[in-house]
């Protein structure tokens, strides 16, 4: 059955685009990680599908570029709009950007339905990897090759920002634009895994990978490119195994890694919490 | 702490001084005055010690010397240039508190990045970089710790890893805030040992401190702040009882 599913081209696409997005979603976690702010990816991510619903509804086509469009300035409202808020002092920023998130979301499952497209809602919120088409698969390929080609280029000046921003400041890093990079590519990341897992469980795919190598290693480098790693292999194994299983694809890949991340909680060879290692740091 | 970044000359080894010469330096955040005319001149060899109360400036004093936050007015100048904004050859090493110390980096790694202004961006580690890595290690006593993660270390060792990295950077003008704060009696007494000999080395080292006994040993020049400058000059006569009692309001 499998040798027949390989055979077909819609399967090979969802393979492919499963790798492609696995890997890129797995190497940016790696900056999630480091800055600390899994939560407001969540909330980000959650703020794309009015966005999303808006710029469909204004040109009438749905194409991944009205998403990255859309999703963009949803992003950018809700994110500022909660900052403007908090800095009047009644509201924390995290309460202003929860309220400013959920009503946005919201407001894109009103407005989604009533648009005239062929996909259902479930395929926004939840991803259909197996309906990928070629241009699809374009897309995410482009994404992420600017994403890593940036990342890569930009590596010292990025660590610099995110480790100590006053330092990397003085010795001449444009730190706010890195923070406006990191924060245009997270958007770009979003988006593109807006296909494979839809916009509820794509901070799973953003952060999980890299959140799981942190349990195994100290190494900067290796949160990345083992992220990426941890992102493609576990996207495609899930992928492949969500048929047999009769798992819908999306959620396959974020419960596989999950499962993953627990694992290396629990066994990590030097910060599991079964490790031998660990008993004798924390109890001499 | 020999030659160990191999083109590393200071004072202490060709006998002229590198002169540091602070005039009418003040740091205003938004309206509020952080820090008015500050005035001294010092030379590398010597430890000085930022005295003063809470809020009094030492930490401003520290950032404005190393570029991290704007001069309002005056000038700092290093080996007879102004320095505008950065020198490569000042390090500055954060209070505790400020540094982020479960981000993934291992000692090595953070030692590295006092690199990254001699590679810029983009350039490959070289033989030199790599060589002047081991060598800053080495001598703090790191390289059997250096696979470790930043959290893993002691407060003493924290302190020496970020000592590290600032002689990876080959600087020569060392910045500390509160390098003392939050160390054990040992550690303490090891990192007073470990500023010595970097000072013996021909480093300047400026510290903010806290402790108005153990400044008369651990260093030999005192500027007392309290938002302007009070006094600058050797510790023992300038830390007069009369001063402090005026400055600390005891």
């Amino acid at each position: 059955m499998i040798e027949e599913l390989l055979a077909s081209p819609f399967y090979q696409r969802a393979l492919a685009a499963a790798a492609f997005i696995g890997f890129t979603n797995g190497f940016f976690s790696g900056f999630v990680v480091l800055r600390r702010n899994a939560l407001s990816v969540s909330a980000l991510s959650h703020t794309m599908l009015p966005g999303i619903a808006v710029g469909i509804l204004i040109t009438g086509v749905l194409s991944q570029w009205n998403a990255f469009f859309g999703a963009m300035f949803a992003a950018l409202l809700v994110g500022l709009g909660s900052v403007a808020v908090a800095r009047g002092k009644r509201v924390a920023e995290g309460t202003s950007l929860a309220v400013l998130y959920t009503a946005a979301f919201a407001a894109g499952v009103a407005i989604l339905p009533k648009l005239d497209t062929r996909s259902e809602l479930e395929h926004w919120l939840f991803g259909d990897i197996l309906a990928v088409g070629n241009t699809d698969l374009w897309i995410a390929f482009s994404i992420g090759s600017v994403i890593l080609l940036a990342t890569n280029l930009l590596m010292r000046p990025l660590l610099l920002t995110l480790f100590e921003p006053n330092v990397a400041a003085a010795q001449g890093v444009p730190v706010r634009a890195m923070q406006y990079l990191l924060f245009g590519m997270l958007v770009l990341a979003l988006v593109s895994s807006l296909q494979a897992v839809g916009c509820v469980l794509s901070v799973g795919l953003l952060v999980t990978p890299a959140a799981t190598i942190s349990l195994l290693t100290d190494k900067t480098s290796a949160l990345f490119w083992g992220g990426g790693l941890i992102g493609g292999v576990g996207s495609v194994a899930a992928v492949m195994m969500s048929g047999p299983l009769g798992l819908p694809p999306g959620p396959a890949i974020v419960i596989l890694l999950g499962l993953l991340f627990i694992l290396a909680y629990l066994f990590g060879p030097k910060y599991g919490l079964l490790s031998p290692k660990f008993f004798r740091k924390t109890r001499p | 702490m020999k030659e160990e970044t191999g083109h590393h000359n200071c004072c202490a080894h060709h006998g002229h001084h590198h002169e540091l010469v602070i005039a009418g330096l003040s740091v205003c955040y938004r309206d509020i005055l952080a820090l008015s005319g500050v005035s001294m001149a010092t030379s590398c060899g010597n430890r000085v010690a930022l005295i003063g109360p809470n809020g009094a400036g030492k930490s401003t004093l520290l950032k404005a010397i190393a570029g991290l936050v704007p001069k309002s007015s005056g000038e700092i100048r290093w080996r007879g240039t102004s320095v505008k904004k950065w020198s490569r050859e000042f390090a500055y090493l954060p209070q505790r508190e400020e540094v982020d110390w479960s981000f993934p980096i291992t000692v090595r790694g953070l030692v590295e990045m006092g690199r990254y202004p001699q590679t810029g961006w983009w350039r490959k580690f070289s033989e030199a970089d790599t060589r002047a890595v081991d060598a800053a290690l080495d001598s703090l006593n790191l390289s059997d710790l250096q696979g470790r993660q930043i959290r893993e270390l002691s407060g003493g060792q924290q302190q020496r890893a970020f000592l590290a990295r600032a002689l990876a950077q080959e600087a020569h003008v060392l910045l500390l805030d509160e390098p003392f704060t939050g160390l054990d009696r040992n550690a303490a007494m090891l990192l007073g040992e470990l500023l010595a000999k970097l000072a013996k080395d021909g480093r300047l080292i400026i510290a903010s401190h806290h402790d108005l006994v153990s400044a008369h040993s651990l260093f030999d020049e005192v500027l007392v702040l309290s938002t302007k400058q009070l006094a600058f000059g050797a510790v023992a006569e300038t830390l007069t009882p009369q001063l402090i009692s005026e400055t600390f309001a005891i």
